[in-house]
């Protein structure tokens, strides 16, 4: 059992957790992902290392209440303890040497997977600029943390709540044309922002990593439900990823393959939450 | 005086109509009358051929002779002294090309049906509930076992009845490997998969779930923690696809993943299990071996109101157990054999609607000695689907040679060992079972974590 050291709120949909796996703290680095199941009847379900703590033993990942193991999951509390909690899995990011400047893009949970690239990249002692999008001034994620590790930030709403409307592809485009020379992209968020933000740097030429968070069982290359194609071939994010180059991913595909299981994700939910 | 009945002793089994719809098991065992009548078909042959076709020599006549006599707990022990899944090879053991292909019986009629009565006592004495095997790890050695499945559950049975002090580490969050993910409940009830597994604890073997090796350890990690030796058992759990249009169609799944959401995750208990699966109508199965078998079986089983299997030879080539061939066919799946996929077809949407395939016929033999398969050209049609299942075999797991650079192994992805021994490239890993030879039996992996307990035990007491 992986017990819950820490649990908190980041808005009314996210919650952080710090668990308990010393030995996966051990082995983990950014762009890695764990498989957790809550309950003994419980599916699998891959979530990106947010952060990890060697020393301290722990593992923290950020997740959105979208769906029934994820509604559950936000019920437990610190000191309760996960059934199973798998990793580290995936390969480790891998960041083309020589880097001087990268933008890194967080689009709505997707910051807190971008969060330790850009803690990693700082560390490295490449300048960061963190570009973060929400729909709201109130689902705004780990604006401090992101200050901590990046040279500049920017936050981005939808509805302009936070004072700066717009989409990340906006704030991107600004800071290219302002005469940013980024050599490396890391966008991480929705399929369809990723998609964007691969199309935009494309057009300037800048290298782009995305980060595949694909429906998986086992996440050890076994089952294939992960497929992507990435420059006409067939990769499977559980083992070849989940990073991939933005400007290969076949997106459209993607996001079909994403919404295989959205009835009975949705009935399932609506079981959970005694709705009829 | 023998019994000289000339087929084997039927076992009862459920009604094909009823059992394509349901999970229960299929085969529903011999009674004390079945089995002792069909033990009396045995000859006693003095020269006992049927144990030199079983790659852990069980030794057959000893323990059938036992079943005649009505001591089904001692036949079951007789067993145990070489195997420590019987209730498992019972049922999913291909006996007619290994013991039963050798057995005198069958020259002029039906051979004994030595797999059945395996499976006879071994569901005897775990209803009667057998004392466990007992040991000490009184060897003060320490072994460490990499995947659960057949291999390795048998290597480490060996070991801990040598009293070694065993370690299994599991990638998945729960024991059996195959047996678990794989083959589905009604070939082989999880609930006996366990049983077996919790005889092993019994004994002194300690489980670690969710340890995906490679990844959390590597065999460096191992030596550390004081393992002398360790045996890679980690399977052929990589996926082949065909490598044709359409493959990521939504609705095409690898039988891995199929069988994995339905048998491990058991999915078609959902809502009840939170693993979803979708009930298809239409599903085409590629593939001819015993996996496509199960996976047919198992959409069946889901609801669909048509199963094909899609095979580029003809039947008689088809690498499936007859039994599992009949089964499929009594429970209503459809053989359209001498075809080949060429193209998955989709909507808009992404979802698959058909397959299209072309006619083959069989030429000359190739390299495995069977007719190779020649498309003809032109006969192109498709069939209308909303499923398909692609089980034309795997391979083995990358994760462990990635992590391993010492450790040897072939271009195709199979480690390379002494065949003895199962000796890797690294002095104290041993390795056995598909990881070595790529998708096989069940039976097979068992005999190579066997000879891998062996050789690993004389490492550690050599001097």
């Amino acid at each position: 059992m992986y017990k819950i050291l820490r649990k908190q709120t980041l808005n009314e949909q996210v919650k952080l957790m710090e668990i308990e796996a010393p030995l996966i703290a051990k082995k983990a680095k950014a762009g890695q992902f764990i498989i957790l199941r809550v309950h003994e009847n419980g599916e699998r379900i891959p979530l990106t290392i947010s952060d990890y703590d060697a020393a301290k033993g722990t593992i923290t990942i950020i997740f959105q209440e979208v769906g029934k193991t994820t509604m559950l999951l936000g019920t437990l509390e610190e000191g309760d303890s996960l059934q199973d909690f798998v990793g580290p899995l995936g390969k480790a990011s891998h960041f083309p040497e020589d880097i001087k400047k990268a933008a890194i893009i967080g689009g709505g949970l997707g910051t807190a997977i971008a969060y330790p690239q850009a803690k990693e990249l700082h560390r490295l002692g490449v300048e960061v600029t963190s570009i973060a999008g929400f729909r709201n001034k109130d689902l705004v994620l780990l604006e401090k943390e992101l200050h901590e590790v990046s040279d500049k930030v920017i936050i981005t709403t939808d509805d302009g709540s936070n004072g700066n409307k717009g989409f990340v592809t906006d704030a991107l485009k600004n800071e290219i044309e302002s005469g940013e020379n980024f050599d490396l992209v890391i966008a991480i968020g929705p399929l369809i922002m990723m998609k964007f933000v691969s199309q935009l740097t494309k057009q300037y030429g800048i290298k782009t990593i995305v980060s595949m968070n694909s429906i998986m069982i086992d996440g050890t290359g076994m089952c294939g439900g992960c497929r992507v194609t990435v420059a006409g071939e067939t990769k499977f994010a559980c083992v070849d990823g989940p990073d991939f180059d933005g400007h290969e991913v076949d997106f459209d595909q993607a996001m079909r393959r994403q919404g295989m299981y959205k009835e009975p994700e949705s009935e399932a939910c609506n079981l959970f939450k005694g709705v009829e | 005086m023998p019994n000289m009945q000339k087929e084997k002793t039927k076992m009862p089994e459920q009604e094909p109509k009823v059992r394509a719809r349901n999970f229960e098991e299929v085969a529903l065992g011999y009674t004390e009358e079945m089995a002792i009548n069909e033990a009396n078909r045995c000859l006693q042959c003095k020269h006992q051929p049927c144990v030199k076709g079983c790659p852990v020599m069980i030794q057959i006549p000893d323990f059938i002779a036992l079943i005649a006599q009505g001591k089904h707990i001692e036949a079951y022990e007789k067993i145990r002294e070489t195997n420590g899944l019987p209730a498992i090879c019972g049922r999913v053991c291909p006996q007619e090309e290994q013991c039963e292909m050798l057995c005198v019986r069958g020259i002029k009629d039906e051979p004994v049906a030595i797999g059945r009565l395996e499976r006879y006592c071994a569901d005897y004495a775990i209803a009667a509930g057998v004392e466990p095997l007992t040991c000490k790890c009184t060897l003060g050695k320490k072994a460490a076992i990499i995947g659960s499945g057949p291999a390795g559950l048998t290597c480490a049975a060996d070991l801990a009845k040598e009293g070694v002090d065993v370690t299994i580490f599991e990638a998945f969050h729960t024991p059996g490997g195959v047996l678990k993910y794989g083959i589905p409940e009604f070939r082989l009830p999880k609930s006996l998969v366990q049983k077996e597994i919790d005889s092993l604890v019994d004994m002194g073997v300690k489980i670690e779930t969710n340890m995906v090796m490679g990844k959390i350890l590597d065999i460096d990690d191992l030596k550390e923690m004081g393992f002398e030796t360790i045996f890679i058992g980690t399977g052929a759990g990589l996926p082949s696809f065909m490598n044709i249009p359409g493959e990521n169609y939504n609705g095409v799944y690898s039988s891995n993943e199929f069988l994995t959401r339905i048998n491990l995750m058991k999915g078609y208990k959902y809502p009840e299990y939170d693993t979803p699966v979708i009930r298809h109508k239409k599903v085409a199965v590629v593939g001819g071996g015993n996996v496509a078998m199960d996976a047919a079986r198992c959409a069946m089983r889901l609801g669909a109101e048509q199963v094909y299997i899609i095979y580029r030879r003809s039947e008689t080539e088809m690498p499936a157990r007859n039994e599992e061939i009949e089964h499929a066919k009594e429970e209503g799946i459809e053989f359209n054999l001498l075809m080949n996929p060429v193209e998955i077809l989709g909507s808009e949407q992404g979802d698959v609607t058909g397959i299209r395939v072309i006619r083959m016929e069989l030429g000359e033999p190739d390299a495995s000695g069977r007719r190779r398969p020649v498309p003809i050209k032109g006969s192109e049609f498709d069939i209308e689907l909303d499923a398909v299942v692609v089980a034309i075999g795997q391979s083995p797991n990358p994760l462990m040679r990635e992590a391993t650079p010492d450790l040897k192994t072939h271009s195709w992805g199979g480690i390379i060992v002494d065949e003895e021994t199962g000796a890797t490239s690294i002095e104290g890993v041993y390795a056995g079972g598909d990881s070595v030879s790529g998708a096989a039996t069940v039976i097979l992996a068992m005999g190579a974590g066997k000879a891998a307990a062996k050789a690993m035990l004389e490492y550690m007491t050599k001097e």
